[in-house]
């Protein structure tokens, strides 16, 4: 396969989890020398010469999907660690005023303080301050911006201000690649997309060649078929019992409340308390009431989800050890076995579920999370913006087993960034400000709608 | 040849290596008369050191910043109350074993108590309340030395089959720390929270119950180690639990467990604690002085855990 990167274009990359992707970011940014190919940068070869430090010397700029921020020190001094022309008496002021000038370019009304530390940051605007490090220019220029899933965890309002950002810095002459799972952002951002499947391209062309359909047919996925179930989500609210009932922390809010059965969408703009009320459902807190066991499925898969030393099997199956005990012992091969099971259930690729967590691809490392939680016990699944860098493809498959489950009396509370997803809920509560603000029926739910309570009447 | 190459990726592999090493060295000095002698104390000594260093592999487990450093004054307490109870009788024996344990357990939930409520980091927590254990053992018995019952202390260097009576009984409980590792919930849990903690507890793992189940674990076995340590010994000193507090730490390293947490193994505690005996016992044996032996023990320890760390694997 050969890509060509033009000046002032934006190119994207779309295909399954594992397809290659990250890999061919990684190779870009020097961070994987290539086994073969060559890289050239208008037409010298720097094939084998390329690092990750001097990538940046080259024009080259990254915005990881696992986000490659240090959590220990502030957003400024992250700054300054990709940006070594700071430097000398009144460094920090420098690294402060570069970054916020770029956040409030890219993000107008971010509310991010430079020197908070970026541990403290939620996982949005975590990506938020990688991305704005990623644009921002100092003694090196930004020739090339590689974006990794950069709205996978930015809410609506946010991902349309990047996205905005980036048609404009490609006016002005610079080159844009952007991964993504999300096909409306795709088709509107780029100039060209090339479809990846097992390693290789297997399709380029200009973006308005393709559209929805097309796209998800040359990835192999099959088109979804979107139906409506107003009428059936009205039935359970009516008529289940009251599994979940919590209040978020904010001191006026109303109450969520889930019944057996149903799938209930937490909403709004990110980090407006939906995790947290997660969590408070999860730890049962006081003035919670939780009628039944809790599986969690994180989204900030680093920090709240895998076990790095472990292989996928012990990560899926620590969910459910108990259904493995033999008397007092864990029955290892009954575990494994498992775990393979959900492997092909979930279409985890990998040839052995022996091999390390680290060996997946990140979508994939997300299916094997979503594995621990579907197959343990637990009645109750509170999922928290789960999606984050899974394709479109396992998308539906999720989407369809979380009906199935559903129907068969489990429980979901699903924080979504993504509007399409709330499409799949048969009840929304809209966050704003940690309280809730809009109670949703299905049949009175729409994007609009949702908007529209995420944000204050006077701001 | 998969087999022997998995064999090397082993991490308590480097551990048993250095100390057939050592052993063959003091062995072939030595002539070959008295190696297994050599064997036979070092299997003896290494049984004690090994009691201690499973809690602590169990503790130092859990991740960044776990390590009980009370064990020293947990043994001092435990051995001194127990010797002071039985006061050489043997039908006391059991009792005494029953109050040692007791002492252990106290001290493993004071400890955890203050970890806890007090949020005190376990560095912190376990070093200033075994100041108050080692005080509690010296104002228990005045500094006299309480001979342990007769009965006990022949028991404690019978041999069954050649081999030492209480290395038969350790290596027995190091079956049963293995199994609690690698085959039980609680086990599991242990490796989760080292990874990391706060994953663990969302994934359903009760954190705080098996934190505190290992503390309390660890403490136990320090005051098995001390009764045990006291009854071997003709009595409990004040100092008798001094060279533990290190050594158990140095034997959970160099038996491959890793000191960030979350990757433990049990074999390598026995390879390591045996290594760490034949190492000073072959030192002695080339008739080193204490400036060299102190010297090469530290070299030839760094130079395993490099060894070791090069093929490192999971559990």
């Amino acid at each position: 396969m050969t890509l060509e990167l033009h000046p002032g274009e934006c190119l994207s990359l779309v295909g399954h989890n594992g397809a290659g992707k990250s890999t061919l970011m990684n190779v870009l940014s020097g961070n994987l020398a290539p086994d073969k190919g060559r890289i050239e940068v208008a037409g010298v070869d720097i094939t084998g010469c390329l690092t990750p430090q001097n990538a940046t010397a080259h024009g080259v700029r990254c915005v990881f999907q696992e986000l490659s921020l240090c959590p220990n020190l502030t957003v400024a001094e992250n700054a300054r660690i990709s940006h070594p022309s700071i430097s000398g008496i009144g460094w920090r002021g420098d690294a402060r005023r570069l970054i916020g000038d770029k956040l409030d370019e890219v993000f107008p009304g971010h509310g991010i303080p430079a020197d908070d530390m970026v541990s403290d940051l939620s996982i949005a605007r975590r990506q938020m301050v990688e991305i704005a490090r990623a644009f921002a220019v100092t003694t090196a220029e930004a020739r090339v911006v590689i974006l990794d899933e950069p709205t996978s965890s930015l809410d609506t309002v946010a991902a349309k201000k990047l996205l905005d950002h980036v048609r404009s810095y490609v006016r002005s002459g610079g080159t844009c690649v952007l991964i993504s799972h999300l096909l409306g952002e795709v088709l509107d951002t780029s100039d060209r997309i090339a479809v990846m499947r097992d390693g290789g391209i297997v399709a380029l062309d200009r973006a308005s060649a393709f559209d929805r359909n097309s796209l998800v047919k040359a990835m192999g996925s099959v088109v979804e078929a979107v139906t409506d179930r107003a009428a059936e989500a009205a039935a359970v609210r009516d008529t289940a019992p009251v599994v979940v009932q919590a209040t978020p922390g904010a001191s006026r809010s109303s109450v969520l409340a889930a019944h057996r059965g149903e799938v209930v969408g937490l909403a709004g703009l990110s980090g407006q308390g939906q995790t947290e009320l997660l969590v408070r459902v999860f730890d049962r807190a006081p003035g919670t009431t939780v009628d039944g066991e809790v599986a969690l499925v994180a989204g900030d898969r680093q920090i709240d989800g895998i076990f790095p030393l472990w292989s996928i099997a012990e990560n899926i199956s620590i969910g459910s050890l108990r259904t493995f005990l033999k008397g007092m012992f864990l029955d290892r091969a009954a575990a494994r076995d498992f775990a393979d099971s959900w492997r092909d259930r979930i279409g985890i690729r990998t040839p052995n579920v022996d091999n390390s967590i680290l060996s997946l691809s990140g979508g994939n490392q997300q299916k094997a999370l979503f594995a621990r939680a579907l197959a343990s016990p637990a009645q109750i699944i509170v999922m928290d913006d789960p999606m984050r860098g899974v394709d479109i493809g396992t998308k539906q498959e999720v989407y369809e087993m979380i009906r199935e489950e559903a129907a068969k009396g489990r429980t979901f509370l699903w924080y979504t960034t993504e509007m399409d997803e709330l499409r799949n809920c048969d009840h929304v509560y809209v966050f704003r400000e940690g309280a809730i603000v809009a109670d949703l029926r299905r049949s009175d739910m729409s994007e609009e709608r949702v908007l529209r309570a995420s944000f204050r009447a006077d701001a | 040849m998969n087999m022997i190459a998995a064999m090397f990726r082993q991490p308590w592999l480097w551990a048993w290596l250095g100390a057939l090493a050592a052993w063959l060295a003091t062995s072939a000095f030595i002539g070959g008369k008295g190696s297994g002698e050599v064997m036979s104390a070092a299997m003896t000594f290494g049984a004690f050191f090994v009691i201690v260093a499973l809690g602590q592999m169990f503790v130092i487990t859990l991740g960044p910043g776990n390590v009980d450093l009370s064990i020293p004054a947990c043994m001092t307490l435990a051995g001194t109350v127990s010797m002071k109870a039985m006061d050489g009788a043997a039908t006391m024996i059991p009792v005494g074993l029953a109050l040692a344990l007791l002492v252990g357990a106290g001290i493993g939930v004071l400890n955890y108590a203050l970890i806890r409520l007090l949020r005190i980091p376990p560095i912190i927590a376990t070093l200033s309340s075994s100041f108050v254990f080692q005080s509690a053992a010296i104002w228990w018995n005045r500094g006299l030395r309480v001979k342990p019952p007769e009965a006990l202390a022949d028991l404690m260097t019978a041999k069954l089959g050649g081999m030492p009576v209480i290395a038969l009984f350790v290596i027995l409980l190091t079956i049963a720390g293995h199994l609690l590792l690698s085959r039980t919930i609680y086990g599991r849990g242990v490796v989760a929270i080292g990874q990391n903690m706060r994953a663990a507890r969302l994934a359903g793992v009760k954190t705080e119950r098996i934190r505190a189940t290992t503390y309390i674990m660890c403490a136990t076995l320090a005051g098995l180690c001390g009764y045990l340590l006291a009854a071997f010994s003709g009595g409990a000193a004040l100092n008798m639990g001094e060279e533990y507090l290190l050594s158990s730490i140095a034997v959970v390293v160099i038996g491959g467990t890793s000191v960030a947490g979350g990757f433990a193994n049990v074999p390598g505690l026995w390879g390591a604690s045996l290594f760490l005996f034949l190492l000073v016992t072959m030192l002695n044996t080339f008739g080193a002085g204490a400036g060299i032996r102190l010297v090469m023990t530290g070299l030839i320890i760094i130079g395993v855990i490099v060894a070791a760390s090069g093929g490192r694997n999971r559990t």
